[in-house]
């Protein structure tokens, strides 16, 4: 595989999304409710009479740091769902599919173009996240929160990984949709178990310790190479330009 | 399928010595072609030069000559002034130029034209004609795929009449030729049976005639017609005109597609 026609694919598809304003005041969007919406909520709570108990804090800030995984899935979801259903609706695959490149650099191309972006804007958002955390709750913990193991694991390993599930999970729907909006739908179903997650720790059903999150991060490394095998069988040309909706 | 999108299903095909269907061959072939799909599939948030850049990049166009066959081509066009604007405010017309323009920027020896001509206004449509035979008298091979039977017998070479699988082909005369027959059509004072067994005794491959004229399928009509004529006089009869029919290409591509039915 020749990674300089990915980026060219990639360049391009980044290009476009540039001037999809609505993509990207929904990153912005979402971005500024974690990275400074989230540390709002725990100074306005430590404001209140009592305040958090210190012992409480550090599996709320862990739980809201959870929301990174959420927004490593979620982000890009639009790119991935915008970058398939865009060529489908535009006719622009076979004139694409038609050019000296192969399957694989396409797939490298689209993978890449919602992978850099949605990861690159969510390590912007942690650092916010961390920074406004660690200024906000020094004193009532007397030391600096972030950086830590957790936070390393989860943006590291565990962002990564689940933004590689949601671009795969997204190209597979694409293929049987042509409509932006129900494939963003459909591939917002995989948010529901991480939901799930960040709800329980919420509730200390199950804590995002180190340990656990290591054990998250195993699991999906399981699921992504599953997911783009299967990826790889219907990202083929044949099959695009003739089973494809 | 001859631009290595989809498997062949039979058959030996060899495209600048690069054999259709072997995977390792493919990424070269497609190197040699340039197409214009049915529909043009370009990149409506980007403008006209950025698409063309695009797939420039792809086909390994390196830069200096990439800007100028970009250049050259929207310049042919007619489109340099808008070549910053977005495709998206592009009419119909405008985006198959580009559509052409995008398939001819790397310069490729081979190129499938799927309906070029098709949503064009009248001027456009010549002028991607005459680009077409412009490109073949460079000496590029092209496959015209056109439903303007008309376009085909004024540009192509040679035809192929597919319906379903390929009935038959040929250069337009002779395509026209061995469906018609070359067929003398007799423009006459008066028709009586007296004239129509003169031409009867010369044994013509048919014979009909309507009102006054006279149709005659001859095999050879150089040697054969100057002795209808004399038939004709002979027999009391008197030429107003005399001329060869000459079916067009849609009428041909009817008796073909209809007599294989």
């Amino acid at each position: 595989m020749r990674l300089s026609k990915a980026w060219i694919v990639a360049a391009k598809d980044f290009r476009i999304f540039m001037q999809k304003k609505s993509i990207i005041y929904s990153i912005a969007g979402f971005e500024l409710f974690i990275s400074i919406g989230l540390p709002l909520i725990i100074k306005y709570a430590n404001t209140r009479k009592n305040g958090f108990p210190v012992s409480v804090l550090p599996g709320l800030i862990n739980s809201f740091s959870f929301w990174f995984v959420i927004g490593a899935a979620m982000l890009p979801m639009s790119m991935a769902s915008y970058s398939l259903i865009g060529e489908k609706i535009q006719k622009s695959l076979e004139p694409l599919l038609a050019s000296p490149i192969t399957d694989d650099e396409i797939l490298a191309g689209k993978a890449f173009s919602a992978f850099i972006p949605a990861i690159a804007t969510n390590f912007i958002g942690a650092l916010i996240f961390m920074l406004l955390v660690d200024k906000i709750t020094y004193n009532k913990l007397t030391y600096l929160y972030f950086p830590n193991w957790n936070i390393a694991v989860t943006l590291l390993l565990l962002a990564p990984l689940v933004s590689v599930l949601s671009i795969g999970v997204n190209v597979l729907i694409s293929s049987r949709f042509n409509d932006i909006r129900a494939t963003q739908q459909m591939g917002a179903l995989i948010l529901l178990p991480l939901g799930g997650i960040y709800v329980l720790s919420e509730m200390r059903v199950i804590s995002l310790s180190v340990s656990n999150l290591l054990i998250m991060a195993a699991v999906l490394t399981v699921v992504d190479i599953a997911v783009f095998s299967l990826v790889k069988t219907t990202f083929q040309r044949e099959e695009i330009l003739t089973r494809w909706k | 399928m001859l631009c290595c999108l989809i498997s062949k299903t039979g058959g030996e095909v060899k495209i600048g010595g690069y054999d259709v269907g072997n995977d390792g061959d493919s990424l070269k072939i497609r190197k040699m072609i340039g197409l214009v799909p049915d529909n043009v599939g370009l990149y409506d948030e980007l403008s006209a030069y950025e698409n063309l850049d695009f797939y420039g990049r792809l086909y390994e166009c390196a830069q200096p000559q990439r800007q100028e066959n970009i250049e050259r081509f929207l310049r042919m066009m007619g489109l340099w002034d808008e070549k910053d604007q977005p495709v998206a405010e592009f009419s119909k017309g405008m985006k198959q130029k580009i559509a052409l323009a995008r398939a001819l920027a790397h310069n490729p020896d081979l190129l499938f034209f799927d309906e070029p001509t098709a949503n064009l206004d009248p001027e456009s449509a010549k002028a991607v004609r005459d680009l077409i035979v412009e490109l073949k008298q460079q000496g590029k091979t092209i496959f015209l795929n056109t439903h303007n039977l008309d376009e085909a017998q004024r540009i192509c070479d040679r035809v192929g009449i597919i319906n379903t699988r390929l009935l038959a082909v040929n250069t337009p005369a002779q395509l026209k030729n061995s469906v018609w027959g070359s067929r003398t059509v007799i423009q006459l004072e008066q028709v009586n049976d007296r004239i129509l067994a003169a031409i009867r005794n010369l044994q013509p491959k048919s014979l009909a005639a309507e009102g006054n004229t006279v149709f005659v399928d001859v095999a050879d009509p150089l040697k054969e017609n100057p002795e209808v004529v004399r038939a004709i006089v002979s027999a009391g009869g008197g030429v107003q005109f005399i001329t060869e029919r000459s079916p067009d290409l849609e009428e041909t591509y009817l008796r073909i597609v209809r007599g294989t039915k």
